[in-house]
C-alpha cells in the first residue's frame, strides 16, 4: 500500500482515537475516500487498531453499506420497500437491468452503474422512488428509468 | 466551560423579534417535499420577495423584518407536496416555482387567496384554505407532529419560545430519577418501536441499577419497509429528539447516550448533527447541563444498514463496532448492555413523546387514546389510497376513520377512488400482519391488534387494494426477511429460505396442499425457536395471509392460477369476446407475436408465446383483455 493512502487512513483512525469500538463510522469514512473498501485497506486497518483482520472482514460483510468491490460512478438506488413494491418497483428493477445488462453484477461493464436494490428509504408516499446520486425521482415509471439512464450515459460521454 | 442557559430570555427575545415580521410562510422542506422542488420553490420566493420590494428573513432574530420564510419539517400530507403555510391562515398544495410570483403579490402584499393552490376535496369539489379543515388534517390528533410541521428544525431558539427544553430543564433541575420515572408510569406511556413495552418500567429496571456508568440510547434504525415515521420526526424536530433522551438519562441517571441513525437518511444525520451542535454551545448538552453538576454527552452514530440492527442485542453490538448480531436475552440490557453497562434502548417516537408527557403531566397525558394504550401514534399511510403521507391519531381510532376519512378512500388499479376496492391493510411491516373488511371498525391499539393476529409495529400502514396478490405480498416479506436474517440462529436462518422457496413454488405453480401444509408448520418452528424479534416475528405475515386469504393459496396451488394476475408464472392473458371490437390494436403492441387475428375478425392469445407483459392490456381500449381463468 502507498505510504500516500496509509497516510490519509491513519488520519481517519487518528480522528477516531485508534478505537476499535469506532469501526463502524472508521470504515464509512474509508468507504467515503476509496468508494469501496480494497482489501489491503482493510488489513492496514486491522495492523493499526491491533483486532484480526477477520473482524475487520466481518464488520464489513454484515453491512450492506459496505462494499468489497469497486461500486459505479453513479449509485443507482431503487427502493423496494412495501409501498414501492405494491406499486410495482420491480418492473424498474427488472428495466434496469435489462438495459444496463447486469446479469452476475451489480455493477454495469463501463463501470458507470451501481444498482442497489434498498428496503426503504422513507419516501413512501412518493413511490416508486429512485435515488441516483442523491437526486430523488419520484413516482418513476420504466420509460422514466431508461430516459434518466440515457441522459447520465450521454452526459458521461461528454 | 459551565453555563447556564436562560430559556425564559430566549423565548422573551423571540417573541420580541417576532413582533417585528409581518409575515411568516412556512414552506415544507421534509425529504417528500424537497423530492417535489421544494427547495427550488424556497430559492425562489426569496428572490421574489426581495424583488417585491420587501425585506426576507430567514430567521428570527434582532434584525428581522418584513417576511419571515422559513423552512419546517414534514407536514405530512406528503401526496400534495410541496405544501406552503402562510401565517397559519392559508395552506397551499404542489406549489410551484411559477406560482411563486403570484403569492407574493396576491396573498403576501394583498392578503388575496389563489384558488387553485387550494387543497381540493375530490368528493365535495369545495376548496380549502385552512390547514386544520382539510379532512386529511382535520381527522387527527397531531400532539407530536405538530411542531414537526411548524418550525424550523434547523433553529434551537424557535423550539425553545414553542416551550422546547423546559421539561429537560425541569426534569435536571428539579426532579430526581424516581420522580421522572413516577410521572411517566404514571402517564402509561408503551414503546413505540412494536413490543409496546411501558417505558416507566423499563426506565426503572435500569434506574435502580448501581453502577457508575449507564447508557441511554435512541433507536433511529427504522428499517421496517413502509415506514418513516421516525425519519420524519429526526428531520423535522431533531430538538424533540435531544430533550426526550436528555429526560430519559436523568431518569435512568445516565451520562452518555446515543442517537442511532439508519445511514439511508442522510438528512435525518444531518439535521441531528446540527441539533447537538446548537445543544452543546447553549450548554443544554455536555459537561453541566443547564448550569447543574450534571453531565450528558449525546453522539449521533449512523448505522451501516442493518435491518436486524433494530433488535436491541444487536443494536448494541454495532455501537460497539461488531457484526450486529443479537445475544440472548437474559441479560436484559437495562442490566447489562452497551460495554456492559446498564442501557435503556427506546425507539425515536417514544423519545420524542417523553418531553410531551412532561409538559402536560403524566395523568394528563394517559387520558388520550385508550386505556391500555394511552397517546397517540403516528402511522406512515401508503399504498393505493388518494391521500399517502404522515399521520398521527389517537390510539382507539378505528381502521375505517384512517382509510376512509384521513386517506380520503382506496384507489384502484387507474388511481381513482373506488369504493369497495379495498382489500387489506398491511400493518407492522414484515414483523406484523393483515387486517380485512372485516376489521374496519377495529379500534387500532395494542391489544388490539395482537388479537387480530397484527401489531402496531413502527407504524407502517399500507392499504392494498383487490389488485393485490395476498400470496404475492407475504412472499415479498419473505424474501426482506429472508435477506436481512443474521444468520446467526438455525430456525430463522434456514427456516425463513425454506419458507422463501415454499411460497415461491406457491407463486409458482409448483406446489401441492402438501406444501402449504409445510409451510405452515415450519412457521410455527420459526416463530418458536428463532433467537431475537427477527426470526420470532418473520412467519406473521404468512399466517396472518393464509388466514384471511386461504382461498388465494388454493388457488395458486390447485386451479394454478393468481386470481389477481400478479403472479407472473400463473398469468393467463385473455381476451373477453364480448367485450373485444376486433380492433387489432393489441395484435400491433404485442412484443412477440402471440396475438393472432385479423382486423374485424376475432383475436386470439397464444399463451406459449406469451410474456405476460401486460402491453395488450394496456392498450386495449375497451377492457376486454383481463387475467385469469374466467373474467
Amino acid at each position: 500500500m502507498k505510504t500516500e493512502s496509509q497516510e490519509k487512513i491513519s488520519k481517519i483512525l487518528e480522528n477516531y482515537s485508534y478505537k476499535p469500538e469506532k469501526l463502524i463510522p472508521i470504515l464509512q469514512k474509508v468507504q467515503d475516500e476509496y468508494n469501496y473498501l480494497p482489501k489491503d485497506v482493510m488489513d492496514f486497518i486491522a495492523y493499526k487498531l491491533n483486532i484480526p483482520s477477520a473482524r475487520v472482514f466481518g464488520v464489513a460483510t454484515f453491512f450492506a453499506h459496505f462494499a468489497i468491490t469497486p461500486k459505479g460512478k453513479y449509485i443507482i438506488k431503487v427502493c423496494d420497500g412495501t409501498a414501492c413494491h405494491v406499486k410495482k418497483s420491480e418492473a424498474i428493477i427488472n428495466k434496469i437491468k435489462e438495459k444496463l445488462n447486469l446479469t452476475n453484477s451489480n455493477t454495469s461493464e463501463d463501470g458507470l452503474f451501481t444498482l442497489e436494490c434498498v428496503s426503504c428509504l422513507g419516501a413512501c408516499g412518493l413511490a416508486p422512488v429512485v435515488v441516483i446520486g442523491g437526486d430523488v425521482h419520484a413516482q418513476v415509471t420504466t420509460q422514466q428509468i431508461s430516459d434518466l439512464i440515457d441522459g447520465i450515459k450521454n452526459e458521461a460521454k461528454k | 466551560m459551565s453555563k447556564k442557559v436562560n430559556l425564559n430570555k430566549i423565548v422573551k427575545d423571540y417573541e420580541n423579534n417576532y413582533k417585528n415580521v409581518e409575515h411568516k410562510i412556512v414552506l415544507c422542506a421534509g425529504l417528500m417535499c424537497i423530492a417535489s422542488g421544494a427547495l427550488k420553490v424556497f430559492e425562489e420566493l426569496k428572490k421574489e420577495i426581495k424583488k417585491q420590494g420587501l425585506p426576507v428573513s430567514l430567521e428570527i432574530n434582532s434584525k428581522c423584518a418584513g417576511v419571515y420564510v422559513s423552512k419546517s419539517g414534514c407536514q405530512g400530507f406528503c401526496q400534495q407536496g410541496p405544501l406552503m403555510n402562510i401565517n397559519d391562515k392559508i395552506f397551499y398544495t404542489q406549489v410551484k416555482v411559477e406560482d411563486v410570483k403570484e403569492i407574493v403579490e396576491l396573498t403576501i402584499k394583498q392578503n388575496k387567496k389563489i384558488e387553485r393552490l387550494l387543497y381540493l376535496d375530490p368528493k365535495t369539489k369545495k376548496s380549502t384554505a385552512k390547514m386544520e379543515e382539510i379532512p386529511f388534517y382535520k381527522h387527527q390528533e397531531r400532539i407530536l407532529l405538530k411542531d414537526c410541521g411548524n418550525t424550523n428544525p434547523d433553529d434551537i431558539n424557535e423550539y425553545i419560545a414553542n416551550g422546547g427544553y423546559a421539561s429537560a430543564q425541569k426534569a435536571t433541575m428539579k426532579m430526581n430519577a424516581e420522580e421522572i420515572c413516577t410521572e411517566i408510569s404514571a402517564s402509561g406511556l408503551r414503546g413505540r418501536g412494536g413490543g409496546g413495552f411501558l417505558t416507566g418500567k423499563k426506565w426503572n429496571f435500569a434506574r435502580i441499577q448501581e453502577t457508575e456508568k449507564k447508557y441511554i440510547i435512541c433507536n433511529g434504525d427504522e428499517g421496517d419497509p413502509g415506514a418513516f415515521m421516525d425519519r420524519s420526526i429526526m428531520e423535522g424536530n431533531p430538538h424533540s429528539v435531544i430533550e426526550g433522551m436528555i429526560i430519559a438519562s436523568q431518569a435512568i441517571g445516565a451520562d452518555e447516550g446515543y442517537v442511532y441513525v439508519r445511514m439511508e437518511y442522510p438528512l435525518a444525520v444531518d439535521r441531528m448533527n446540527k441539533a447537538v451542535k446548537q445543544a452543546e454551545k447553549l450548554g443544554i448538552l455536555g459537561k453541566n447541563i443547564f448550569g447543574s453538576n450534571k453531565n450528558f454527552k449525546l453522539h449521533v452514530m449512523e448505522g451501516a444498514g442493518a435491518f436486524v440492527c433494530g433488535e436491541e442485542t444487536a443494536l448494541i453490538a454495532s455501537v460497539e463496532g461488531q457484526r450486529g448480531m443479537p445475544r440472548p436475552k437474559p441479560p436484559f440490557p437495562a442490566e447489562s448492555g452497551l460495554f456492559g453497562k446498564p442501557t435503556i434502548i427506546n425507539n425515536v417516537e417514544t423519545i420524542a413523546t417523553v418531553p410531551k408527557v412532561l409538559a402536560m403531566g403524566g395523568k394528563k397525558f394517559g387520558k388520550v387514546g385508550t386505556e391500555t394504550s394511552p397517546g397517540t401514534k403516528t402511522f406512515a399511510l401508503t399504498g393505493h389510497i388518494v391521500n399517502t403521507g404522515l399521520i398521527e391519531v389517537p390510539f382507539g381510532t378505528t381502521l375505517r376513520e384512517v382509510i376512509y376519512d384521513i386517506a380520503g378512500g382506496v384507489t384502484n388499479e387507474k388511481g381513482e377512488i373506488e369504493e369497495g376496492a379495498f382489500k387489506a391493510a398491511q400493518i407492522g411491516g414484515p414483523s406484523g400482519g393483515c387486517l380485512t373488511k372485516k376489521h374496519l371498525d377495529l379500534k387500532l391499539d395494542y391489544d388490539n391488534l395482537k388479537k387480530a393476529d397484527a401489531m402496531v409495529g413502527s407504524g407502517g400502514l399500507v392499504v392494498l387494494n383487490n389488485t393485490t396478490c395476498m400470496v404475492n405480498i407475504a412472499k415479498f416479506f419473505m424474501q426482506f426477511t429472508q435477506h436481512e436474517s443474521c444468520g446467526k440462529c438455525v430456525p430463522c436462518r434456514e427456516g425463513t429460505k425454506q419458507m422463501l422457496t415454499l411460497l415461491t413454488d406457491i407463486t409458482e405453480g409448483k406446489a401441492t396442499m402438501k406444501t402449504l401444509e409445510v409451510l405452515e408448520s415450519l412457521a410455527t418452528v420459526v416463530k418458536t425457536a428463532s433467537l431475537c424479534g427477527l426470526g420470532k416475528s418473520a412467519p406473521n405475515p404468512v399466517l396472518s395471509t393464509i388466514k384471511h386469504f386461504r382461498s388465494e393459496y388454493i388457488a395458486h396451488i390447485e386451479k394454478k392460477t393468481c386470481p389477481t394476475g400478479e403472479c407472473l408464472a400463473l398469468a393467463k392473458y385473455n381476451i373477453d369476446q364480448a367485450n373485444c371490437k376486433k380492433c387489432s390494436l393489441c395484435k400491433k403492441v404485442c412484443p412477440t407475436d402471440a396475438i393472432s387475428g385479423e382486423p374485424g375478425k376475432t383475436h386470439k392469445i397464444d399463451s406459449t408465446k406469451c410474456i405476460k407483459c401486460g402491453a395488450c392490456k394496456t392498450a386495449c381500449k375497451f377492457d376486454a383483455i383481463f387475467v385469469g381463468g374466467s373474467k
